[in-house]
């Protein structure tokens, strides 16, 4: 059985689409230090997709996904973008941040290895589980860091489950 | 179990979401880390935590979670509130350390064959 996109594609096409594959195309500005608005580009970002009767497996990866990356932006980084593009059978999210960069990715990628200030683990952020959430929560996850000029994340979740396939 | 139920057998503080105690209660998770909620928390859970930053709304509201519970008398940030009205979050509290809160929760939605 084929689940996903349950509304015509036509409708988000258009104003923000400029690729023609893509059903919906756009991009979110977040703040770095700004922990009282964390959360307010992945709850877009979820809204956006439920609305477009995207399937609750590949919302719920790409609320964590995007959460996950809005908080690092903001815990790291100066000033990040985060991205949503929905296409037929997948949906791209990337995050990029203007920041410190990340100087051993092997390393940040190790469960419980962060770098955060006691403010950040104050909030119960900052246990070296975010990059390990985007990773898990993804069917593809890219990374790549430049030091002193910040962070690439790409990540696709397949439309298409693989129960679906 | 809807959560209205739990709310009057623990005698629970409602703080925000009253109109939300119909929700079904499917299961529960306990945790300080956000990052562990956001990974492990699932629909229908309910939240047991000592946090009270304004964070934890947007985690029950992107986790689809059934409400969060803060324990052992803690009272949320004023703009945790604010937030979780704005959200309809049911922002529950207790006096019971989360332990015994949980323990309570677990015991009335799977109830041990003894």
């Amino acid at each position: 059985m084929k689940r996903g996109l349950s509304v015509p594609h036509r409708k988000w096409m258009g104003a923000v689409s400029v690729c023609e594959k893509w059903l919906y195309g756009n991009s979110f500005p977040v703040d770095g230090g700004n922990f009282d608005d964390a959360g307010r580009v992945s709850g877009r970002i979820k809204t956006i997709l439920k609305e477009m009767g995207i399937e609750n497996d590949v919302v719920r990866m790409a609320a964590v996904i995007t959460y996950e990356s809005e908080i690092n932006i903001v815990s790291y980084a100066r000033h990040g973008m985060i991205s949503l593009h929905v296409l037929p059978e997948h949906v791209e999210i990337e995050a990029v941040d203007e920041g410190p960069g990340i100087s051993d990715i092997r390393l940040a990628m190790q469960q419980g290895w962060s770098t955060a200030t006691d403010k950040i683990r104050e909030m119960g952020f900052g246990a070296g589980m975010g990059l390990n959430n985007i990773r898990n929560f993804s069917d593809i996850f890219h990374i790549s860091s430049d030091v002193g000029s910040g962070t690439r994340l790409k990540m696709i979740i397949h439309i298409l489950r693989e129960q679906d396939r | 179990m809807n959560l209205e139920t739990i709310v009057q057998a623990l005698h629970l503080g409602v703080k925000s979401g009253g109109d939300r105690l119909g929700v079904e209660v499917r299961g529960g998770y306990v945790g300080d880390l956000l990052s562990d909620v956001m990974a492990n928390g699932r629909e229908g859970d309910l939240w047991i935590t000592r946090q009270i930053h304004q964070n934890i709304v947007a985690v029950a509201s992107l986790k689809d979670l059934a409400g969060i519970i803060l324990v052992r008398g803690a009272e949320p940030a004023a703009d945790t509130l604010e937030k979780a009205v704005r959200e309809n979050i049911p922002l529950l509290t207790a006096d019971l350390p989360a332990f015994e809160m949980a323990g309570r929760i677990y015991q009335m939605i799977c109830p041990l064959k003894v």
